[in-house]
């Protein structure tokens, strides 16, 4: 992009940056925040025109702090909805008339919605969903597990996975700027596990809040707006290919297609405007690798420090998008490994099944899919530590 | 005024359909008098249509399209069924989305083409069938009524499920017999006008499609009305020829026998939608 005007402003009054300075060059102030709190500072510098809200734990508080923002001017349309599903389709309202959108849910929130994710991908609406993980009914939990995850792996939206409330900040800005990209265009879901990061307070920098990322352009997006200013004027969103004939058939598959092309070409922005798909934490050349996202891999990085203490040398590949799934960098990321750990906040490893699927033929590691808690437990690093020294035939000593 | 989408360019007019030119050249754009009575000389918003020889939906489409005060700045959301068919069909930006999410996609766009375009009027209608409205969308069909949206929302009552094969609906009456109703229907047929009266529309009709004029008038009071107020709801009875056993020229003998029962025509205005038609009304509008 061109370097803007410092004259440039956006409706809420703030100075339109490049969303490269804003991730990368302004300067940056300490502060101590929760993650609910963090949504709203990242929403508050990203010129957003709409945002629907349900209220659901844990996901409710950065709901309410985007309703502040609409107060303030910040955002353009604003209210709670009448449940996930009509906010998710209001969203896509919204997101066809031409507003960049951004909306919070949470476990049962997200499938009573879930109808409308694959639409939103299938209608190519760069709406921006952050997903407070917690468990799905029944029976009732309020708690953090991510099992909700498994069910959006193949609804043709990005999904991104924040470690702290750092990460989400810069993943929500960043997340509108790829998600928008014209040769892109899909959902982006940025999940946290919720409470752990939602309700937990940690030192974040950011930006002035005098600068804004540049408002979305309808104009630019691969289908037109439906706001009767762009042609083509006969235009139904989404054309329909539902006709009992061959031809019809290969349209849609081949629709299907292109929303997964999508995703994958999102992969080269994800790198300029997140750094990298993966992360890397501990020894480069350790043989016992844990693999997790999250919550899971900040817990994972803590038991790297304790099997140093116990001489124990191992990494943590964290995983930053799970859709694009960075395919090549866990299985150069994992070269070295003759063991696998996947630590993960539900009962069922969708995280282990993704990293079997995609290591199949490509390492020779054994794959542990564990240690798992769902349910509201939390995953102290001691039982990550514990795994592994049982695997290694080490004594455990200061674990229990 | 957006009618320059419709606009062709010169040099490219030899390549492009005679239907898709006259839109440009025929149709009446920026005219808030459209109506009916322009039906054999303008050209219509609709496309010829999918749906089944002589199915008065078909003729509610065509009378509807031919009202809209302010086309070139209508958008038009639906929902699954036989309305859906027709959709391609109909030369305006419109929405076919999920199954009974229509008055809250239509909410979305509303408010975000009032908050991107705050100088112009955007008029925003739902056109779905009474399974869409009635049975799986009813929470968002009323929820937007609460809200106070300022949409206009048509329910085409077939009193059936009638795309996917004649199934009863929370429209048919009680006692007939349709598929997964094989005893027959077991309730009565839900008062949807009432429901949306209730809910806080400001202008309420309920009726059959059998005069094109009439249909004109409701059309044209709920657009004004919704724009200026509040949410308003058309309840039009479009028969399913094919599932009740009608021949393709018995839909309007239908209408017009039910126009002497349980279609009789039927109208609810609020204290605040009289106000707007009767300005309308001096401004010739109406």
């Amino acid at each position: 992009m061109q370097k803007l005007s410092e004259e440039l402003k956006n409706r809420a009054g703030q100075r339109i940056v490049d969303p490269e300075y804003l991730l990368f060059e302004a300067p940056r102030e300490k502060v101590f925040m929760t993650g609910s709190e963090v949504v709203k500072e990242a929403v508050k510098r990203a010129s957003v025109d709409a945002s629907v809200s349900y209220p659901i734990t844990p996901q409710s508080e950065a709901a309410h702090l985007i309703g502040e923002l609409w107060v303030e001017g910040y955002v353009g349309v604003y209210f709670r909805g009448e449940s996930e599903f009509g906010v998710m389709s209001e969203l896509a309202g919204c997101a066809m008339a031409g507003a960049r959108t951004i909306t919070t849910t949470s476990g049962p929130g997200t499938l009573r919605a879930m109808e409308n994710f694959p639409m939103w991908a299938g209608s190519r609406l760069p709406i921006q969903l952050v997903l407070m993980a917690r468990g799905i009914n029944s029976p009732l939990s309020i708690q953090p597990d991510d099992l909700e995850v498994s069910f959006l792996l193949d609804t043709g939206c990005m999904i991104w996975y924040a470690e702290n409330a750092q990460e989400l900040f810069d993943m929500i800005l960043a997340g509108f700027v790829v998600a928008e990209q014209p040769d892109v265009h899909v959902p982006v879901v940025n999940v946290i596990n919720g409470f752990f990061i939602s309700h937990t307070r940690e030192s974040v920098m950011l930006p002035p809040d005098d600068i804004a990322l540049p408002p979305y352009n309808p104009y630019k997006a691969p289908m037109p707006p439906i706001d009767m200013e762009m042609p083509p004027g006969r235009f139904l969103r989404d054309p329909f290919v539902m006709k009992s004939n061959y031809i019809s058939y290969a349209t849609h598959t081949s629709w299907q297609f292109e929303v997964r092309a999508a995703i994958e070409r999102a992969r080269p922005y994800i790198k300029k405007y997140l750094g990298s798909l993966i992360e890397e934490f501990g020894d480069p050349e350790a043989e016992i690798v844990l693999v997790s996202a999250g919550t899971g891999a900040a817990q994972s990085k803590e038991a790297v420090r304790l099997l140093e203490d116990e001489g124990v040398k191992a990494k943590v590949v964290k995983l930053r998008t799970i859709r694009p799934f960075p395919i090549n960098e866990l299985r150069e990321a994992v070269k070295n490994a003759k063991v696998i750990f996947v630590p993960e906040f539900n009962v069922v490893g969708w995280l282990e099944r993704e990293i079997r699927r995609y290591l199949y033929k490509h390492s020779d590691a054994e794959i542990i899919g564990g240690p798992r808690v769902a349910g509201g437990m939390t995953m102290p690093p001691e039982i990550i530590v514990k795994d592994v020294l049982n695997y290694l035939g080490k004594e455990v000593k200061h674990v229990y | 005024m957006s009618i320059n989408i419709f606009k062709i360019n010169e040099e490219l007019k030899e390549f492009i359909p005679q239907e898709v030119i006259d839109l440009e050249e025929k149709a009446t754009w920026g005219n808030p008098k459209r109506g009916v009575m322009d039906l054999p000389y303008a050209k219509e918003l609709l496309e010829e249509h999918s749906l089944c020889a002589g199915c008065p939906e078909s003729m509610a489409f065509r009378y509807i399209l031919a009202s809209l005060p302010n086309p070139e700045d209508t958008i038009i959301v639906n929902s699954t069924g036989c309305t859906s068919l027709v959709f391609p069909h109909i030369a305006l930006h419109t929405v076919h989305s999920l199954f009974g999410n229509q008055n809250a996609v239509a909410t979305g766009i509303k408010r975000t083409l009032e908050w991107r375009f705050p100088d112009k009027v955007k008029d925003v209608i739902v056109l779905a069938g009474d399974g869409a409205t009635v049975d799986i969308g009813l929470d968002c069909t009323l929820q937007s009524f609460f809200r106070q949206e300022k949409i206009t929302t048509i329910c085409f009552d077939n009193e059936v499920y009638a795309n996917t094969g004649g199934q009863e609906s929370g429209t048919t009456v009680q006692g007939h017999v349709f598929k997964m109703a094989p005893k027959g229907k077991q309730w009565p047929k839900v008062p949807m006008w009432q429901l949306a009266i209730d809910s806080g529309c400001h202008y309420v009709v309920r009726m059959s499609v059998s005069s094109p004029k009439k249909v004109e008038q409701v059309v044209k009071k709920a657009i004004y009305v919704a724009r200026e107020v509040g949410p308003t709801y058309l309840h039009f009875y479009t028969p399913c020829i094919l599932e009740i056993g009608l021949n393709s020229d018995d839909g309007l003998m239908e209408m017009r026998d039910k126009d002497k029962e349980r279609f009789k025509f039927f109208e609810y205005v609020s204290p605040q939608a009289e106000e707007v038609i009767a300005k309308k009304k001096e401004e010739g509008l109406l």
